[in-house]
């Protein structure tokens, strides 16, 4: 047997498992578990418990009794982990490298967050144990709290959202209650065609309209389509700042008092908090609601899509209509006693099973106090200065819709080089993780033609910078060299090539059980 | 990198923000400090946490358990590759997530005994809420009928969210643990869209579940099954039993207690509903060289594509518990699972004998229990759960609040990790306490 073919015969997913790694290779598929699936593996093991043997027929009633075993798979532990970490290695991450995925604060997550999460103290602990003996967590819950309403300028939060856009039906549901509490039945939100998808989702879930008002050539909200929008009608406006172009929604006082004059409210869709901390608060913009993502801003791990946290902060009015059971002091100091679980006087209820995902919301805290007061600001300033450094670097090589200062991020287009040599943002995106670095967030938002959505972070060195720089200046000369065919053809080496997304939704395959 | 951009301070950067709302002073919070600060400030909030499962033996459940969790898991759920990435925008470069992903979709669809499973929903009560979302979509109706076998924490939830969407929420009572389900709609009432029941219900007791689906055919309601999945490793599947819908808590598998999040919500259905998912979901399809690939698909129902006609606005999940629960499952694999199923419920038959023998402890209700069970208590649970806690333990969750007269009743979970020694000292300790 040749070596070519001995090391294509162990690579066929033989059945049993197989502790070759060729994915560091590159180009070869993982099999699935089930296919590594070998009867009689195991890998479990539990305790010793000296509790006696009954049968399942004694445990169980016929009628409720499994007739065949849930055929999961059967591996063993080397198996199992050989099979996981493969994985691992096609699954690019912040800690492989840049991750300029823009609106999605893709920043480094630092490790001793991971530790935190971990502590038998906080990871440990039941959630329907009572306040008495959960003090810690409570207090822990409160300091986030006050913490977070000093970022944003707000009297009071809710930390039960599990992410930004649980986070917006919350704000939604608090707008109607304080409408309602006003004696008034109000139809309409209003957002800018900016806004993120969540938003006119959570305006239907939230019973509300949505209107939607165009930007203007600065890319900012048109005061005189929202001034023909606003009546005593509408509920409030739902706005992102710095918008989805990194710009700052620079008439936002004159925005916020012509909403507050019909009655309105002024939710803030904190997706963007990270350009602005330390600088200026949500509050003292006049918003009323304050959602924050604090796997954005506040650098809790993104989990490959989730865990997030989406903590509400609202303005004084608002407080007694906060979900519940939420932490709060007591004013007495028994140990033991204080801290308490309150529910506002005209609460819209309960977001979520428990209190929130609490673990993420510590870590989110382990990282503000990382960073203190002065270090919060500090990385508004950089997240800001990259993205203006990216924006001049590559305004000569990539069309800027708006070429004035931005925030956190900047939306660059291709529209230049899809007219002249077909290709797309789609195109460079593809070609970009080449080079290393993944791509920006590319067609959104929705009113720049081939958006390439750039958010460098505050986390990326110079260095990284002008790497990401350099890559995208090739990539966009390359475009013009090789023409759209050869460009449509990227990327070439990473574990598979362009995806048929098509054939995905005309023959869904959504487990191992459909395959056939 | 200043002088690039032709300025001479970071300041300067936000000359955009007008003054007026500029904030005038440093963010009134301590400066930053190092890892060991930060670690002795995050500990000390630990120990002041008496209810920390390395303390107090923990027999509190309510779809929140103190299962096992073994190296291998804690190992490779932790690697940060799917720790430290996002959503899976890019296939080419997130064959990692989505394969994972896609295991736990075909685990969890094989649990439910239902063809199709989401990415994940936040949590158990995310996911309730979604299903209702969904049947009232499908069916029309925003009649909602759910047990009072639900858990009250995920009612609590329907309730809140039914003011946006409007959703009529009618609570079907328990009777002696089981619910007391109507023939159908009284009068001119509307039928409901959705009826929603717990398997295991919150009390730990097996309802027949038959009798849901003829209700369900008899109204032309979606059933929706709350189902606990680690005990389906015993129990017919909510699709054995003829469920539309699946959804469930998936903390069981791998994931910490962590007092309540980030948790796994479990969503599957039958095919019909496939088009009206909510979140997001992985299918296998090929690259350009023919190589088995994973991409999320049918993204057309998707928040970012549909805006206001969409029917869910979940962006952000719980991927990293899925992978989580892919791994736990993983090590369980199709033995494990019938055995950690049949340790707890050996476990919960053995700690409910002996509890009972206690003078003034009586079976909250006589229907069929699992993996938890009910008592009631001669004293006030919060009182018996106090005292509990100076002997060392959890005892368990009181039911006021949840189940109508509730005070005097205790939810009492117990896992594999519980021994017989630990229980026998439990139920020497309850003696006491409500003596």
């Amino acid at each position: 047997m040749t070596e070519e073919t001995a090391s294509t015969s162990t690579a066929t997913g033989a059945p049993g498992g197989r502790a070759v790694s060729t994915p560091l290779l590159g180009g070869e598929s993982e099999p699935t578990l089930f296919e590594l699936s070998h009867p009689g593996r195991q890998a479990w093991s539990f305790r010793t418990t000296g509790i006696p043997e009954v049968s399942v027929e004694d445990l169980v009633p016929a009628i409720h009794r499994r007739t065949a075993p849930v055929d999961v798979a059967e591996v063993s532990e080397r198996d199992l982990v050989a099979h996981f970490t493969r994985l691992s290695h096609r699954q690019f991450s912040v800690d492989l490298g840049a991750y300029p995925l823009g609106s999605c604060t893709m920043k480094y997550n630092p490790k001793v967050c991971d530790t935190v999460a971990g502590l038998p103290g906080l990871a440990g602990v039941h959630p329907a144990a009572p306040a008495s003996m959960t003090q810690g967590w409570l207090a822990l819950l409160v300091e986030l709290e006050e913490t977070l309403c000093e970022v944003t300028g707000m009297a009071a939060a809710t930390l039960q959202p599990a992410a930004g856009a649980a986070g917006e039906l919350t704000g939604l549901l608090l707008m109607r209650a304080w409408h309602e509490a006003q004696g008034r039945v109000r139809h309409k939100v209003i957002i800018p065609d900016s806004a993120h998808g969540t938003n006119p989702a959570s305006v239907t879930l939230g019973g509300y309209e949505v209107v939607t008002v165009p930007s203007d050539s600065r890319g900012c909200v048109d005061m005189a389509a929202l001034r023909a929008e606003l009546d005593d009608d509408v509920a409030g406006i739902m706005l992102t700042n710095p918008n989805t172009l990194g710009l700052f929604e620079e008439d936002i006082a004159e925005i916020a008092a012509a909403v507050h004059e019909v009655g309105g409210l002024l939710y803030y869709d904190g997706a963007n908090l990270n350009a602005i901390l330390g600088v200026v608060r949500p509050g003292d913009m006049g918003f009323d609601i304050v959602h924050m993502n604090l796997h954005k801003t506040f650098a809790t791990p993104h989990g490959g899509g989730g865990p997030g946290a989406g903590p509400v902060a609202v303005s004084e009015r608002l407080v007694p209509f906060l979900p519940g059971p939420r932490p709060v002091r007591t004013g007495g100091d028994a140990p033991g006693a204080e801290f308490a679980w309150a529910t506002p006087e005209r609460s819209i209820g309960r977001v979520h099973t428990w209190h929130g995902n609490a673990l993420v919301l510590a870590r989110a805290l382990a990282y503000i106090l990382v960073n203190g007061g002065d270090g919060l600001k500090r990385i508004a300033q950089v997240a800001v200065l990259n993205a203006n450094w990216i924006r001049r670097r590559l305004h000569d090589a990539y069309d800027v819709p708006f070429d004035r200062p931005c925030m956190h991020e900047v939306v660059l287009s291709a529209r230049s080089l899809k007219a002249a040599h077909g290709v797309r943002a789609l195109d460079i995106a593809k070609r970009l993780l080449e080079e290393g670095f993944h791509s920006p967030t590319v067609y959104f938002p929705l009113i720049v033609d081939e958006a390439l959505m750039i958010e460098p972070t505050e986390t990326e060195s110079p260095q990284t910078l002008e790497a990401l720089a350099v890559a995208l200046e090739t990539i966009a000369a390359e475009a013009g060299e090789l023409g759209s065919e050869a460009m449509a053809a990227h990327p070439l080496v990473t574990p598979v090539r362009r995806v048929d997304e098509a054939r995905a939704a005309r023959t869904l395959i959504p487990t191992f059980d459909a395959r056939n | 990198m200043l002088g690039f951009l032709g300025l001479s301070s970071l300041d300067e950067l936000f000359a955009v923000v007008p003054e007026a709302v500029k904030l005038q002073h440093d963010l009134e919070l301590a400066g930053g400090v190092g890892e060991p600060d930060v670690l002795v400030h995050m500990e000390a909030y630990g120990e002041r946490n008496r209810a920390r499962s390395d303390r107090l033996v923990c027999f509190a459940g309510g779809g929140a358990y103190d299962h096992e969790i073994p190296s291998v898991t804690r190992a490779l759920a932790g690697r940060s590759e799917f720790v430290t990435s996002y959503t899976p925008y890019q296939p080419e470069v997130a064959q990692g997530v989505l394969q994972a992903v896609f295991e736990f979709q075909t685990m969890v669809a094989r649990i439910a005994g239902l063809p199709v499973s989401n990415a994940s929903l936040y949590d158990g009560g995310s996911a309730a809420v979604e299903a209702v979302n969904l049947g009232v979509a499908a069916t029309g109706r925003q009649t909602v009928w759910v047990s009072e076998g639900i858990h009250p924490h995920w009612r609590q939830m329907l309730s809140t969210f039914a003011v946006g969407t409007g959703h009529r929420i009618v609570t079907v009572p328990l009777v002696d643990g089981v619910t007391a389900w109507p023939e159908g709609p009284r009068g001119d009432d509307e039928a409901p869209g959705v009826v929603l029941v717990g398997y295991p219900n919150y009390l730990g007791c097996l309802e027949d579940l038959s009798a849901v689906r003829a209700l369900c055919d008899r109204t032309g309601a979606l059933m929706v099954v709350g189902a606990d999945p680690l005990a389906a490793g015993l129990l017919r599947s909510a699709g054995d039993w003829g469920a539309d819908v699946m959804v469930g808590e998936g903390q069981a598998f791998g994931t910490s207690l962590g007092f309540g999040g980030p948790y796994l919500g479990l969503f599957a259905c039958s095919s019909a509903y496939v088009r009206r998912l909510p979140g997001r979901l992985v299918g296998e399809t090929v690259d350009v060289e023919d190589r088995v690939a994973y991409v999320t698909t049918l993204r057309a129902r998707e928040q970012d594509i549909r805006r206001e006609k969409a029917t869910s606005n979940v962006c952000t999940n719980q991927t990293l518990m899925a992978v989580t629960a892919a791994v736990q499952l993983g090590w369980l694999g199709t033995s494990g699972l019938v055995e950690v199923a049949t340790r707890c419920a050996r476990a919960t038959r053995y700690a409910r004998d002996a509890v009972l023998t206690v003078d003034g402890v009586t079976p909250w209700a006589d229907a069929p229990v699992l993996r938890e069970f009910a008592v009631r208590l001669p004293r006030p649970a919060d009182q018996v759960i106090e005292r509990m806690a100076d002997a060392g333990f959890l005892a368990g969750i009181s039911l006021e609040g949840a189940v109508d007269g509730g005070e005097d009743g205790l939810l009492v979970a117990v896992t594999e990790r519980r021994t017989a020694e630990q229980i026998d000292a439990y139920a020497a300790a309850l003696a006491k306490a409500v003596a």
